[in-house]
């Protein structure tokens, strides 16, 4: 689940070549990439450390066999065309990067606030990595595993393992992440490769030893549709609305304009179902079957920990892949934190405030909660930046069927569009609303945020346009 | 010696996936499994970082 970094390798990459990066400008024909490129990048950037830790926390919710194996499908595939039919017609269309466009259409201050809640996210998403890079690291000292329902840090061996952790990752982070962006890589086919190995060698363990006993030992065993104690029941629609908003700030949220205004053509988008179904289909089902072996063997040990379930199974190979798989995730991750604090330590140098980002995601991570929750935490990250896609998407496609301006910040110089802005915030208070008081679960309010989301900027538009600001000329 | 290099590193990936198969067949105990997945870890890291390719953006 970690696309978001891929700015910011696409940013690195080019800025290693000496090339333009295309930052205030279209992608020139020129610079156009293949589809292959787009496959590879989405299959390697969504095998990532927390894959580790959402295929578990499905099991202790209680879903069954069939809420993961149909709901991860769809969801997955609803994803997929998230990308393809919303995200990739306008990178292809535009060809510039979510921010510029965004500024284009919200102004500089709009989206320096919206740049702090995103550097915000990535901390604390950051946070969650180096939590589970910090279960294998923890491994030789014999750490005490935080367990399931720990909301603080349970052993002074767990905060060392964090901050140590999380200090490396700081720090290199700030020196620049090329040869880490690098290193990711390399390792992205082997780690893909381990969580493959990691799920089928589990299954004798499990009780499966042929095909014909999957599904009765999957129900049985894995998914028994029974949470684990102190655990919410989740169910199909948890699971299909998980897999579909999992990245909504980059499908839905349209982050990924960054990536696919490389792309030819609007088709790309289906290059997506690499990222989708290797690392949010697969992986998450080994990385479960993981959870339920441990369970198996020991029904008192319900810690989610991916360092000692990885051990457990693929040895020293699945410690390195645990380590490598939150470090080379939560590395750029903090870069691109640390890029877009930047917008309110102008004076400081990308080395400090990048190791601020870092301080910040060490500081989530000695809280257990933020990886025992990570299932809200990503409900709440999606949520919190998907507004804005649906302004980019109603300021494009629908904006000039209402004779009205797209880019109207752009055009009009203000730096602070309030139809966008009141789009954003407001739509954010309603889901507020509809969580407190209508009992809507955080899983499925960004449906209906959208759709909030688009009429109040349709309507604030029409608002600012047309009478607020007659003497813009617009 | 890049075609070594390659042979090399995709050995690393079959020793990585391979042994997990055959723990399912019941011809591999889990020792041993942890053992070759070692391997092929260090094989791959070894050689993929001299034939793999920069990546490029996106």
């Amino acid at each position: 689940m970690t696309e978001e970094t891929n700015a910011g390798k696409t940013e690195s990459a080019a800025s290693a070549a000496g090339a333009n990066e295309f930052e205030r400008e279209s992608v020139p024909e020129s610079r156009l990439k293949g589809l292959g490129s787009f496959v590879g990048m989405y299959a390697g950037e969504h095998a990532a450390g927390t894959e580790f830790m959402i295929g578990p926390l499905f099991v202790t919710h209680g879903v069954s066999a069939f809420d993961v194996l149909v709901g991860l499908l769809l969801g997955n595939l609803m994803a997929v065309l998230s990308w393809r039919f919303l995200c990739a017609p306008i990178a292809v269309r535009v060809r510039q990067t979510m921010y510029y466009q965004l500024e284009r259409i919200c102004g500089v201050r709009l989206v320096a606030v919206y740049n702090v809640a995103n550097g915000l996210m990535f901390c604390f998403l950051a946070g969650a990595m180096v939590s589970v890079s910090a279960t294998a690291v923890g491994i030789p000292f014999r750490m005490k595993m935080p367990g399931l329902a720990d909301w603080l840090p349970n052993s002074a061996g767990w905060i060392v393992a964090v901050l140590a952790v999380g200090a490396v990752i700081s720090v290199v982070a700030a020196r620049g992440y090329d040869a880490v962006a690098r290193f990711a890589n390399i390792a992205s086919p082997w780690m893909v490769l381990v969580f493959l190995a990691c799920g089928i060698a589990a299954l004798p363990g499990l009780g499966i030893h042929s095909p014909a006993d999957f599904w009765p030992v999957a129900n049985a065993v894995v998914w028994t549709g029974v949470p684990i104690e102190g655990q919410t029941q989740y169910g199909f629609w948890h699971v299909f609305c998980f897999a579909w908003f999992c990245n909504l700030a980059m499908h839905v949220g349209m982050s990924d304009l960054s990536i696919f205004r490389y792309a030819r053509k609007a088709g790309y988008g289906y290059a997506s179902a690499a990222g989708m179904f290797v690392g949010h289909y697969m992986a998450w089902i080994s990385a479960a079957l993981l959870y339920a072996l441990q369970l198996k063997e020991d029904p008192g040990n319900t810690s989610v920990a991916p360092g000692p379930m990885a051990v457990n199974i693929a040895g020293l190979a699945g410690a390195a892949c645990v380590i490598i798989a939150g470090w080379t995730t939560a590395n750029p991750t903090i870069y691109r934190a640390g890029l877009a604090f930047q917008v309110l330590f102008r004076n400081w140098s990308r080395f400090r405030v990048t190791l601020l980002a870092g301080a910040l995601a060490t500081a989530g991570a000695i809280f257990p909660a933020l990886v025992m929750k990570l299932l809200d935490f990503v409900a709440l990250y999606g949520l919190i930046l998907m507004p804005m896609g649906a302004v980019i998407f109603l300021d494009y496609w629908v904006l000039p069927k209402l004779k009205l301006e797209s880019f109207y910040a752009e055009k009009a110089g203000i730096p602070f569009h309030w139809a966008a802005g009141a789009a954003w915030i407001l739509t954010l208070c309603f889901c507020l609303v509809l969580y407190a008081y209508a009992g809507i679960e955080n899983f499925f309010l960004f449906i209906p945020a959208w759709f909030i989301a688009a009429a109040l900027y349709a309507g604030g538009s029409v608002l600012v346009q047309r009478y607020s600001r007659p003497e813009a000329g617009l | 010696m890049k075609i070594f290099l390659a042979g090399i590193a995709w050995l690393g990936l079959l020793a990585t996936v391979l042994p997990s198969i055959l723990v399912f067949a019941g011809v591999m105990e889990a020792p041993a499994h942890k053992a070759v997945m070692g391997v092929g870890m260090v094989l791959w890291f070894a050689a993929a970082p001299f034939f793999m390719k920069e990546k490029s953006p996106p």
